[in-house]
């Protein structure tokens, strides 16, 4: 590809639209997961009696759910993602792909 | 008398190895009682039936896999070939490692919820693998990390520094692998623990070398397997004990943690909460971004991703792979409290000798045997003959991959691209790669000997560290920041690689425990991702956009292409020749 191409594909509108849904998925998920995780870590550090106080009146902390429900969203959000991914982002894929290619594989013309 | 004369055997030893080596640390042969040596245990012949069961099967496997290698790309990625689901499980065989089944089952059973910190450590990195590296990653590169960084910013600088600073974190990760080999073995074999690295080795050796990656993956997606089976029967024998209830377990389990520990069960109440892992927050911190952000810039576990046909099968992949880990820690979680429950306070599993010397609860063959011991407990020898095996099989399938990436770095990397300048024949580079493969094995071998009594742990740690610190910020941003150039990459990268190592070699664990050069360490923190990752994404932005050179307004006008292809994967099958 040279330079001309690859401007052509960066104006693409469709490239475009493919490209901005799936940086906002992407950073999204990611800004969720690092607030939770972070929030969490920052409590272990400055918030110990918190998580080391009763959960429902029994033996059982806050830390425990709250650290074992990070370890399902993190499957979760894998699953949130994969699931967008599959079935709105791909679709779009192709037919990006579509009119890219048509551009990436015309060289001899210019 | 038979133990002293072991132990002075093992002191001479290394204090030849480290004077061979050159290193000048031999006052950790002599450092503090020694913890490392286990007692011998009578030969446990279940255990070495199932391993050997395992080890037949895998070097046929590996026999199979040496007819199907015969290029470059055969011997690096299996061809491109393996499936997006048996990718995800192989991915979980290379991550689920002896340290974490072992360490952090064994870290649950010292301390309860500081071990469960741990693994969402673990676990939190593969959402941001999975966000923002694996597809682009896979459009982007042919055999490793490598690849992508140096995809548009000058070839022998940034493939040279991200070779370097993989075969960092592989040692690293190697030394903690070979160690926990080396005692596993020596407690159920009966082996001296040199000649039991020596084993794990050769066996690591015949894998890479004749099978790559092919064997490599097939070993991981055996091993994973069988870990899961085994793990999932452990934790449902545990839970079936408390009545499938959690808060049964950990009502029993403090009781049960206060007996064995001699503590009252207001202190024993305390492994509830995050304990002595965490008691410095910066410290906790620091853990959580080196294994947040260390996990998605580990060598090996890249590199599994070029081993699937395209971007989709890459993300499927990192699902399939986050889905079995994340079940694999919370079943850890459980068996760390089915220890507490089971051997803690059971005779039959505990050293009370060494208990008499330290003051503290000590398991026969140490403390990174929690787990082992309660195979045994729950299922007899038979059982624990099996979750010996498949704790071994773990060791190799880990060693194996992480072989494996440290030869790309080597061969791939350094020998064709910068030596040879990618002047060179498949031919050659695969020479180099077997030569590279008995160079990294015996240099495993060695290490694994000299680091005898290292915590497992800490180790993994600190390639995660250094991962984190010098891996990631080069690669995310050479993949998201258009501003990025050579001089920034290079710089920022030697600072995260420089800070990270230099900040844990000033720690406590370094300086004080290892080294023994002082009572107290310059650097009063043991983690050094919070501080060096940051340095290291400040000094790529800073010395690159103060970089005006032509070079660089070249590769900033480069990066357009580059993402281009990032989001489609076109031109992806031509990718060597750029």
């Amino acid at each position: 590809m040279n330079d001309s191409q690859v401007q052509r594909i960066m104006n693409n509108p469709k490239f475009q639209e493919m490209v901005r849904k799936k940086r906002r998925l992407s950073w999204t998920l990611t800004a969720i997961m690092l607030f939770v995780y972070v929030g969490f870590m920052l409590l272990v550090g400055y918030n110990k009696p918190f998580l080391a106080s009763s959960f429902s009146g029994g033996v059982t902390t806050w830390g425990i759910p709250l650290g074992l429900g990070i370890i399902v969203l993190s499957f979760v959000l894998c699953g949130v993602y994969s699931y967008i991914a599959n079935n709105t982002l791909d679709s779009l894929n192709e037919e990006t792909l579509k009119e890219i290619e048509a551009i990436a594989y015309e060289e001899g013309t210019h | 008398m038979k133990k002293e004369h072991i132990e002075m055997k093992l002191t001479s030893l290394k204090a030849i190895l480290i004077a061979i080596t050159g290193l000048c640390c031999s006052t950790m042969a002599f450092a503090g009682p020694d913890l490392g040596v286990a007692e011998q245990q009578a030969t446990n012949w279940p255990a070495i039936i199932m391993f050997m069961i395992f080890v037949g099967f895998t070097l046929l496997i590996t026999k199979w896999a040496a007819g199907q290698t015969q290029s470059t790309a055969d011997f690096y990625t299996a061809g491109g070939g393996i499936s997006g689901f048996q990718n995800g499980l192989a991915i979980a065989g290379d991550y689920m490692s002896a340290a974490s089944f072992l360490g952090i089952s064994a870290l649950v059973f010292s301390s309860g919820f500081d071990g469960l910190l741990y693994s969402l450590g673990f676990m939190v990195g593969w959402p941001i693998v999975l966000f923002l590296i694996a597809e682009r990653l896979r459009n982007l590169g042919k055999f490793n990390l490598s690849d992508v960084v140096s995809f548009r910013l000058e070839e022998k600088p940034v493939r040279t520094l991200a070779a370097f600073s993989s075969l960092v974190v592989v040692a690293f990760y190697l030394i903690a692998q070979m160690v926990g080999a080396g005692q596993l073995i020596k407690l159920l074999f009966g082996l001296n623990y040199n000649i039991a690295v020596v084993v794990v080795g050769l066996l690591m050796t015949a894998y890479v070398l004749f099978g790559g990656m092919l064997a490599t993956t097939w070993v991981q997606i055996i091993k994973a397997v069988m870990l899961l089976s085994g793990a999932t029967f452990m934790a449902f024998m545990v839970m079936k004990s408390v009545d499938f209830s959690f808060s049964n377990m950990f009502d029993q389990a403090i009781v049960a943690y206060g007996q064995a520990h001699s503590t009252s069960v207001t202190d024993a109440v305390k492994i509830m909460g995050p304990g002595k892992l965490t008691e410095n927050p910066i410290d906790a911190l620091s853990l959580g971004l080196a294994l947040m952000f260390g996990t998605a810039g580990l060598p090996h576990i890249l590199m599994r991703f070029f081993t699937v046909k395209d971007a989709k099968e890459a993300r499927k992949s990192v699902v399939v792979a986050t889905g079995f880990i994340g079940y694999f820690y919370l079943l850890t979680f459980i068996i760390g409290f089915g220890a507490i429950l089971f051997i803690a306070n059971n005779p039959q599993f505990l050293d009370v000798a060494k208990s008499a010397l330290t003051g503290q609860l000590e398991l026969t063959g140490g403390n990174n045997m929690a787990a082992i011991h309660l195979s045994e407990a729950l299922g007899g020898d038979l059982f624990m003959g099996f979750i010996s095996a498949v704790a071994f099989a773990t060791i190799l399938a880990v060693v194996a991959g992480l072989t494996l990436s440290g030869v790309s770095a080597i061969s791939h990397d350094l020998y064709a691209n910068v030596f040879k300048k990618g002047q060179t024949t498949p031919e050659s580079e695969m020479k180099v790669s077997r030569y590279a493969t008995l160079g990294l094995a015996v240099f495993a071998m060695i290490l694994g000997i000299l680091f005898e009594k290292q915590n497992v742990a800490f180790m993994v740690g600190l390639a995660f560290s250094v991962a984190a610190c010098a891996n990631f910020p080069v690669l995310v941003l050479s993949m998201f920041w258009k501003g990025l150039t050579t001089r920034g990459a290079v710089i920022g990268g030697i600072v995260g690689l420089v800070g990270a190592v230099g900040l844990i070699i000033l720690s406590k664990a370094v300086w004080v425990d290892t080294l023994g050069i002082s009572e107290t360490a310059p650097n009063p923190f043991n983690g050094p991702a919070l501080f060096a990752m940051p340095l290291s994404f400040l000094c790529c932005w800073f010395f690159s956009v103060t970089d005006k050179s032509a070079r660089a307004e070249k590769e900033r006008k480069a990066f357009d292409a580059q993402f281009v292809r990032s989001q489609t994967g076109i031109g992806i099958s031509g990718a060597s020749d750029h």
